[in-house]
């Protein structure tokens, strides 16, 4: 169970979240929407850890996760994974040795193990034959897949994932897309991820948390986001000009 | 207090934590072990080259300088020999080699490590609970303290034959000389002295260029801008160290 309490985090008196509170649902796909620079990033950073809040909880299964010392910390991060925007795959390293790196360095497995867990783990994101390759010899598609792989080799409790489809056509990013929601059920994981794609929040997303200018603006199912009356939900969510029409056919259909 | 003395605080502060945490006991030792034996390949053996062609070309100089500025019948020739040896020992196979190398390996540290940190490998190995710091920094201090002194005693002996050739060939001192002025006077502790400074200017232009790259923000420009602060500041406190070392070495 992941719940920050009264989380507030500013930048050099620029204040960047302001009192979020959030239980995310436990073993489900939490998506974090909301415009650039509406926090996402950095309210992501506070849960695992990689930014201090400035005040309130982050609390993983009732420990207060950001009182920890960097040691204790460690403990949680072994059942965290997480799939950054980039991938943040060690580009000195191959596909194989990349995905092992979490083997090598927290289990005691043999090398013939790893390896069996390495290859399980690629071809649960259904890339083949590349372990030989390095990160620059991949597409960006492969490059998410293979960041999916290693953030799984350790079977995490928690999934996070930054932007997982940024960048990727609309092809790909759908199936990363399902790729994560069959993961997420797959591995049982709480997964969490921050994304401003429409497309994503309805394909695979359980609960979601709308943030707007720092705050919490919003949260519910992502059935729920259709039907708001939230005006600034509603500005995100109906922004492009397929979304408005859908809209608008959908109201008209309801009204006749 | 004024900003560039808050600013400097700041920095010494923060190499201090960043230190702690580098110093930290390892997750795991084989892994570090290895990472080590890349570091000594990576930072050590692949500058050999480079120490190789610029010592026998600089033992070759100094020869064919001391020759020329020591034209006296009241200089024996075979103190071109102790010249050569003296200088590559004392100073050029420790301090001028380091500050080359500041250059050569300091520049890579940090551009290394700045790359990882802006495209978020650093962040991942954190999220992993791996210490970063240590993971990646301290297995090129181990490399480069060690490896260091080494690169300097293959300097000494390549400068030397470098000298050997250089006077052979140009005729400005015969071979009997300049060997018998190489071992003419010979203060071993000299030796010790050469072999502390490296150790120390290993671990500078690792820490140095290390804490740049790790604190590196911002993009390729800012990735840029720290390498050659690495290279800088750490050529600047190697020759401030190797003035403290000196006194307190030799006097």
């Amino acid at each position: 169970m992941i719940e920050l309490q009264h989380v507030y985090k500013s930048f050099q008196n620029a204040d960047i979240l302001n009192d979020i509170s959030v239980h995310f649902e436990e073993k489900k796909t939490n998506m974090i929407i909301g415009q650039s620079g509406s926090g996402k990033t950095v309210l992501l950073k506070c849960i695992v850890g990689l930014l201090d809040v400035d005040r309130g909880q982050v609390i993983y299964d009732d420990v207060v996760f950001n009182r920890l010392s960097f040691r204790k910390k460690k403990d949680i991060r072994k059942n965290i994974g997480m799939v950054f925007q980039g991938g943040a795959l060690f580009d000195s390293e191959t596909v194989e040795q990349n995905v092992r790196f979490p083997l090598d360095m927290f289990t005691k497995m043999t090398d013939g193990e790893k390896l069996h867990r390495v290859n399980e783990c690629l071809e649960r994101v259904n890339i083949i034959n590349a372990n030989k390759l390095y990160p620059a010899e991949i597409s960006g598609g492969m490059q998410k897949r293979v960041a999916i792989a290693r953030a799984i080799a350790l079977n995490p409790k928690y999934l996070f994932f930054d932007e997982p489809i940024s960048g990727l056509d609309p092809i790909t990013a759908i199936r990363i897309d399902r790729l994560i929601g069959e993961i997420t059920k797959d591995i049982k994981t709480t997964t969490i991820i921050n994304t401003h794609d429409m497309n994503s929040v309805m394909e695979i997303g359980d609960k979601v948390i709308f943030l707007y200018k720092g705050e919490k603006w919003w949260e519910g199912s992502s059935q729920e986001i259709l039907h708001s009356d939230n005006s600034e939900l509603n500005d995100f969510v109906f922004a492009t000009n397929l979304a408005k029409k859908v809209r608008d056919l959908r109201k008209s259909g309801e009204s006749s | 207090m004024t900003k560039p003395f808050k600013d400097l605080f700041t920095h010494i502060g923060r190499f201090f934590v960043l230190m702690g945490r580098v110093f930290a006991p390892p997750e795991k030792k084989r892994m570090y072990y290895q990472q080590t034996l890349r570091e000594i390949e990576f930072l050590g053996i692949n500058s050999m080259g480079i120490i190789a062609v610029i010592s026998i070309f600089i033992g070759a100089v100094i020869t064919i300088q001391t020759s020329y500025n020591t034209e006296s019948p009241l200089y024996p020739s075979y103190l071109i020999g102790l010249a050569v040896r003296d200088i590559l020992l004392l100073e050029f196979s420790s301090t001028i080699i380091a500050l080359i190398l500041s250059g050569k390996i300091g520049s890579n540290i940090a551009s290394e490590l700045g790359t990882m940190r802006v495209t978020e490998q650093i962040d991942a190995l954190e999220i992993m609970g791996v210490n970063s710091a240590s993971y990646l920094i301290m297995p090129k201090i181990v490399a480069a303290v060690f490896f260091l002194p080494f690169l300097t005693i293959m300097s000494i002996f390549i400068g030397l034959a470098g000298g050997w050739l250089g006077g052979v060939v140009t005729g400005v001192v015969s071979s009997h000389d300049y060997i018998y002025g190489i071992q003419f006077a010979f203060i071993p502790y000299y030796v010790t002295y050469t072999l502390i400074k490296a150790a120390i200017f290993g671990f500078i232009i690792t820490t140095v260029s290390a804490y740049r790259g790790y604190y590196a923000y911002g993009g390729a420009l800012q990735v840029g801008k720290n390498s050659t602060r690495a290279v800088v500041e750490s050529s600047i406190i190697i020759l401030i160290t190797n003035y403290v070392l000196t006194q307190l070495l030799l006097t």
